[in-house]
């Protein structure tokens, strides 16, 4: 047995196999130096990359159909294309080894396609990136992530969101990462999905590779490799207890959230796909207080469409029915990048260009997402809210864009609804003005954990200044107060969307500065109304 | 050299499927086979080329068959192009 601790950010206990996951780290071959050799290992993983394709294209028929066999179709075409060939052949002759060759050819063509007017050949330079990544892994002897048949505890350095959402989550019994924090993307996963995980895990890859049984007690932070019989007893133990307690909330289900005095709340869920709108009512949250759209903008390589936006925004709004869904408009930028977007590397990615000042420069990538917002409001009750804002003229400017909007979509005869226009109050600027905002927006939601890094000038994402993100600091609360204050004296609704929303500790003093709506991760809502309801504020 | 006109009914256009076909079906053929559009010029025989060319439902294109088995190679590919896209 081998144990130490993490960060633990979701309670429970899990245990079960462990799989590593690694960023590839392939050995790249160096070219050998002789253009014959390389065009020979290059011909060969050609070979290797038609059967891998070839059975994968069978596999895919049988159990996908037809047309989703048809993609992998395409690429096995690509892999004859004369024109990739010869483009591999020169670039080996001028002395490149077969594997760059392979994917710097490969590259060529993916951009070409990338900036041709056409969404439809547009969207095949991901065909051909995963056709010469192919050949390239196999040149280069990467056999790739293997995942097991049934359920496992995921351990890594770290997780990206563009691979977290490549996941099967279906199948993740917790995540163990040597990285992040607990306001870290894989944290924020592992709320939704309600299972036990630790960041900052003093664990080592190697070990976690080699073990049979990997176990994480999210109440301690402690981490058992290969647990004896004593410690499995003792994790079986509070793995029942844990499932008992859950069971006692199931008496909060279908209540209304009151306190003793008469303040009633909505208690609300932060989601991030369509899939999790499912999550918000098994926990039965009141409404979505927050969903993060750019999660349907991450993992891919193309802006989605209206269409597909339309459909995933209606699909959330139709689960939810009459209950309220706040989306957040596109927070790209900072710790969230998207490659396909062009955005300029930048010195200090948390001042940048990010959020609705994206949105604002780029009508092109905010006027889809507006429509399609808007289309969707037919289908339920849907609310929006626009991230990054600090100043009053942003607002403004985005509200004149949605007005236009609505009055064009009404023209095409597409019919919609009232959504009311909200703000994500997360700069300190949003909220020393919230007296100012509160007669522009329908509501605010506290975005804590920016305005937590913006006001105490501290990197959330660096681990090393963990004693130093205090959500507890006075300047902070002496913010939040002033947002519910004037949200209050303007007669609009106050929220907090923010993890300080779901601190128990924090959670009364925030119904008291007059906050009416909470929203937090669906697996915290039963809770948070059992101490709502026993409150007596 | 031969040449004939074919107008695109396919709704989705030179997709990367029939564009695949088509690259199959001259394959055989020593002729050199070019296709243009309004859009560019392609060698039939390269199918990233032919997908560059985004050719969209309603559009004309000219088929140029040059060589030695230039009757066959055209009258086979006229079939197909009426038969795919």
């Amino acid at each position: 047995m081998k144990t130490g601790v993490g960060l633990p950010v979701f309670p429970g206990v899990s245990i079960g196999p462990a799989v590593v996951y690694r960023k590839s780290e392939r050995t790249l071959p160096v070219s050998s130096g002789d253009p014959a050799v390389e065009q020979a290992k290059f011909d060969a993983a050609r070979e290797t990359a038609r059967e891998q394709l070839t059975a994968l294209y069978e596999k895919a028929k049988v159990e996908l159909g037809e047309e989703k066999a048809a993609i992998v179709e395409v690429q096995m075409l690509m892999l004859e294309d004369l024109d990739y060939l010869d483009g591999v052949a020169m670039a080996i002759e001028g002395g490149a080894a077969a594997a760059i060759a392979a994917l710097d050819t490969g590259e060529e063509f993916a951009e070409i396609f990338a900036a041709m007017d056409d969404e439809y050949m547009n969207a095949r330079s991901a065909d051909i990136r995963d056709m010469s990544h192919r050949i390239y892994d196999i040149l280069c002897g990467n056999v790739g992530f293997q995942l097991p048949e049934g359920s496992f505890l995921l351990v890594a350095e770290d997780l990206a969101p563009s691979e977290t959402i490549q996941l099967p989550r279906e199948k993740i019994l917790a995540f163990v990462t040597r990285q992040g924090s607990s306001s870290s993307h894989t944290a924020i996963l592992a709320r939704t999905l309600n299972i036990a995980s630790l960041v900052q895990a003093n664990i080592e890859l190697e070990d976690a590779e080699n073990c049979e049984i990997l176990a994480v007690d999210g109440f301690t932070g402690n981490w058992y490799i290969d647990p004896d019989e004593e410690t499995m007893a003792m994790l079986k133990a509070k793995q029942a207890e844990a499932a008992a307690a859950r069971n006692a909330l199931e008496a909060y289900r279908g209540k209304e959230s009151i306190t003793k005095s008469g303040k009633k709340v909505i208690l609300a869920a932060n989601i991030g796909c369509p899939e999790d709108a499912e999550a918000a009512i098994a926990g039965d949250a009141e409404g979505v207080g927050l969903m993060r759209s750019e999660f349907l903008y991450l993992g891919r390589d193309t802006l989605p469409t209206e269409d597909e936006l339309f459909e995933a925004y209606k699909k959330v709004a139709e689960i939810m029915g009459d209950r309220p869904v706040v989306i957040r408009t596109l927070d790209i930028g900072a710790d969230k990048q998207v490659s396909y977007m062009g955005l300029d590397k930048e010195e200090n990615p948390a001042l940048g260009l990010r959020g609705l000042r994206i949105c604002l420069t780029r009508e092109e990538i905010f006027r889809p997402q507006l429509r399609a917002i808007y289309r969707a409001s037919a289908y339920g009750n849907l609310h929006v809210m626009f991230p990054m804002v600090a100043s009053v003229w942003e607002l403004k400017a985005s509200k004149v864009l949605c007005a236009k909007i609505r009055a064009e979509l009404e023209e095409e005869g597409i019919p919609t609804k009232e959504v009311p226009i909200g703000v994500m109050v997360e700069t300190p600027a949003a909220a020393v003005l919230a007296h100012e905002l509160a007669k522009e927006a329908a509501f605010f939601s506290v975005g804590t954990n920016d305005l937590t890094q913006y006001t105490l000038a501290v990197d959330r994402q660096n681990a090393k200044l963990g004693e130093f993100y205090v959500p507890y600091h006075p300047a902070l609360l002496a913010l939040m107060a002033h947002i519910a204050k004037s949200a209050n004296e303007a007669g609009i609704w106050a929220g907090i969307c923010g993890e300080l929303g779901a601190d128990p500790k924090m959670q009364e003093k925030f119904i008291e500065m007059g906050y009416t709506e909470l929203s937090m991760a669906p697996g915290r809502i039963l809770e948070t109304r059992k101490l709502v309801c026993e409150s007596e504020v | 050299m031969k040449e004939f006109k074919h107008v695109i009914a396919d709704p989705l256009g030179m997709h990367a499927r029939p564009a695949g076909m088509l690259v199959k079906a001259v394959a055989p053929y020593a002729s050199k086979i070019t296709i243009t559009a309004p859009t560019g010029t392609a060698d039939a025989k390269r199918l990233m080329a032919l997908m560059r060319l985004a050719a969209k439902q309603g559009m004309e294109l000219t088929v140029t068959v040059d060589g030695a088995d230039e009757e066959k190679a055209a009258a086979e590919l006229q079939a197909f192009l009426a038969a795919n896209l």
